[in-house]
């Protein structure tokens, strides 16, 4: 079961921490705002993926199963 | 297929354009004038019938995303049937994009078949709520003769589901379907996001078809005349006609029915090798005249610009105006128009605007249509709608089309010689909340 | 209710422990609410990463809860003075100091509701997450009515300053939180405003800031929370 990230782009409001906690699948661009990676999440960062989620204040970024 | 099984008038509708519009000239067509030419409304007495026809017929949405006709009403009908909540059906008829005009003329025209597909769409997913989206001051009292339509068929019985008058606001995102039902719902016209799509849970939690006003004309005349018969015009995996609206350099704004694969030049005329033609309205592209002179209206031929048909709108701006900047006027606009929500369209499109302004007035620093490039790429799919997407395009085409232009400008001189607008750009902007409402 | 110190034995004990706790979880909780504030700014703090705001005051909060349940559990378990366990949570339930325990309990019935909608928070629907959390706003003064009428301590001396400086602290940052959100620009009037800053002729960032400057970010978003 792979699962894959996903920011909601309305509630996200550029915090960046998900950037900070994952920075292999997220960069942010000169606006600070998230860009995802959102290509199936590998097994070795699914931890900082859920990470990444959890520290969302807005519960802009999502992990979507797949 | 069924041809002319419910009394209409034997007719060659075969081939033979108009379908939609009237044959005669801009007589608006009313109910009695409706009923002779095409014949009663055929319901089908069963739910998802009509839909194994449109999947036949292969009908696209005529608002622009050319998605299946049938696919949508399918989504509708089985989350209807899975949640167990009757479903909501809205004729799209806001018509947001300022330089299109062909379902305003469709509405004004014949009004009666929009709201037979109307009709037909709310039976086909079990709808029993039906509401009619549009400006109801876009064109002379169109608001009114509606409503006196709406009227008429209700005192003969001909409409099934109650059809209510909702207005759009003046936005160019009303139109969005999102930004529709977040309108509908009491709110501003401005986009949600997905998941879940509205087919499964839209305007009040109930599963919401959104179909394009010229769509369900087209389906109101399959219902009657058969897969088959929408098949005779068009091309085999674009079939059908469509509505058009042509600009053309010398007059005011035409609306055409044109079948699909027609040649772009039959519809624009022969061009100079100088001059461009901007295909899809302000989410389109630009596609200089030699290109566009090979090309014919579907999409499998305007891919090979990296043009759609869109909601087939085709503007050839006379020979005496800028272009390019014309577009800065466009894309200043649309940098307006964006709802605001999402961080890149919101620092996106203004810099863009800015950008594309910078040229257009020969200030262009060097590091300008790199930064216009990065933008362009940093907007395309990071929002909640597309409008970043489409503004994205439509300013990367004018780069590329307009390049010899754009050196022109960078040295202090331009081609054209009239300052008058030719492309239609709204002048009011939204201000506050109001303006969204 | 002043006790006798001559003789320590366990229920000093749980009475001394209940007390301190107390001190701590208040000022747990107050560090609590100004981070949770900076969290409705996206602000940092100095030398920490983005995630640190966000993650320093959820950790606090689960600490403070569980400085919260000590001092309940000393002060119930303390034979001196009968304080039924129920009125941790049911205000008025006990009879000794029946107010200003009470304030205890609503302060935590407030705080149970706010950290278990946020345990939840993915399950919930945004407005209801939302609108329970506000609470905390109520949750933090009644905490401190309640730890300034209980407590003798908290009356006089380093411990009085203290309970000042936090209720001084948390009122300032509320204002300072109010000030800048009426300074937000509204949603239909952001792009306008970035638009106005671009295309005037004048304007410094049109001329010599870099595109991503910071400042040309403050107008265009509005704190969500």
């Amino acid at each position: 079961m792979s699962e894959k990230l996903l920011v909601n782009p309305i509630e996200c409001a550029g915090h960046g921490a998900c950037a900070e906690l994952l920075p292999e699948m997220i960069a942010m661009d000169e606006w600070g705002y998230p860009i995802v990676d959102g290509r199936p999440i590998p097994p070795a960062l699914e931890r900082d993926a859920r990470a990444a989620v959890s520290a969302c204040p807005t519960l802009a970024l999502r992990l979507l199963r797949s | 297929m069924t041809t002319a099984t419910h009394g209409a008038p034997a007719e060659d509708t075969a081939t033979s354009l108009p379908r939609l519009l009237p044959r005669s000239g801009q007589h608006p067509e009313d109910w009695h004038a409706h009923m002779a030419r095409h014949g009663r409304l055929p319901y089908r007495d069963r739910p998802g019938d009509l839909i194994l026809d449109l999947s036949a017929a292969g009908l696209t949405g005529r608002g622009g995303a050319a998605f299946p006709a049938h696919r949508k009403l399918s989504a509708v009908l089985d989350a209807a049937d899975k949640r167990r909540r009757p479903p909501v059906v809205i004729a799209n008829g806001a018509e947001s994009e300022p330089a299109s005009d062909k379902d305003a003329t469709l509405l004004w025209l014949a009004p009666h078949l929009v709201l037979d597909g109307l009709q037909l769409a709310a039976e086909a997913v079990g709808a029993e709520a039906a509401i009619l989206y549009t400006h109801t001051d876009r064109r002379n009292d169109v608001g009114r003769r509606l409503g006196q339509a709406i009227a008429e068929r209700v005192a003969v019985g001909a409409d099934r589901v109650p059809v209510q008058l909702a207005e759009a606001p003046p936005r160019f995102l009303s139109g969005q379907e999102t930004a529709l039902v977040s309108h509908l719902a009491g709110g501003p016209a401005i986009p949600t996001f997905l998941p879940p799509r509205i087919t499964e849970r839209g305007l009040a939690g109930a599963p919401t078809l959104v179909q394009n006003a010229e769509t369900l004309a087209h389906m109101a005349l399959i219902a009657r005349h058969g897969p088959r018969w929408f098949r005779q015009v068009g091309t085999t995996a674009e079939p059908g006609s469509m509505l058009c609206t042509i600009r053309r350099a010398d007059g005011t704004p035409r609306v055409a029915e044109v079948p699909l694969g027609m040649p772009l030049r039959s519809l624009i005329g022969d061009m100079g090798p100088d001059r461009a033609v901007l295909i899809g309205g302000y989410h389109g592209t630009w596609v200089p005249a030699a290109d566009a002179m090979r090309l014919t209206l579907d999409n499998a031929s305007l891919a090979a610009v990296g043009a759609r048909v869109g909601a087939g709108i085709l503007i050839t701006p006379p020979p005496d105006r800028c272009a390019l900047t014309e577009t800065a006027a466009a894309v200043r606009y649309l940098a307006l128009e964006s709802a605001g929500q999402c961080g890149p369209c919101l620092n996106g499109l203004p810099r863009i605007a800015a950008a594309v302004t910078e040229i257009a007035v020969g200030r262009q620093r060097r590091q300008t249509q790199a930064d216009l490039e990065r933008w362009a790429g940093l907007v395309t799919g990071r929002g909640a709608c597309h409008h970043p997407d489409g503004t994205a395009r439509f300013v990367r085409s004018a780069l590329i089309t307009f390049a010899a232009e754009i050196e022109l400008h960078r040295r202090g001189r331009c081609s054209g010689t009239s300052r008058k607008a030719f492309l239609p750009i709204p002048r009011d902007s939204a201000r506050t909340e109001e303006d969204w409402m | 209710m002043l006790r006798d110190v001559s003789g320590i034995n366990s229920s000093t004990a749980l009475w001394y422990t209940s007390r301190a706790t107390g001190v701590v979880a208040l000022l747990l909780m107050t560090a609590v609410v100004l981070l949770g504030l900076l969290v409705t700014r996206q602000g940092r703090l100095p030398g920490l990463p983005r995630f640190a705001v966000t993650g320093l005051h959820r950790n606090l909060s689960l600490i403070a809860v569980v400085f919260v349940a000590l001092h309940v559990l000393t002060a119930v378990a303390d034979s001196y003075v009968h304080i039924p366990l129920t009125a941790a949570v049911i205000p008025l339930a006990s009879p000794y100091e029946r107010l200003w325990l009470g304030l205890g309990a609503v302060s935590l019935d407030l705080t149970i509701a706010v950290v278990v909608t946020s345990l939840l928070r993915r399950h919930l629907s945004r407005r209801l997450w939302r609108g329970v959390h506000l609470l905390a706003y109520a949750s933090w003064p009644v905490a401190w009515l309640h730890s300034i009428t209980s407590s003798p301590d908290l009356r006089h001396g380093a411990l009085f300053l203290l309970a000042v400086a936090c209720a001084l602290v948390v009122v300032l940052a509320v204002l300072w939180r109010l000030a800048a959100a009426s300074r937000d620009v509204p949603r239909a009037e952001r792009v306008g405003h970035l638009m106005s800053a671009l295309h005037h002729p004048m304007s410094a960032l049109h001329h010599h800031r870099a595109p991503n400057a910071p400042q040309s970010r403050a107008p265009e978003r509005a704190s969500r929370l």
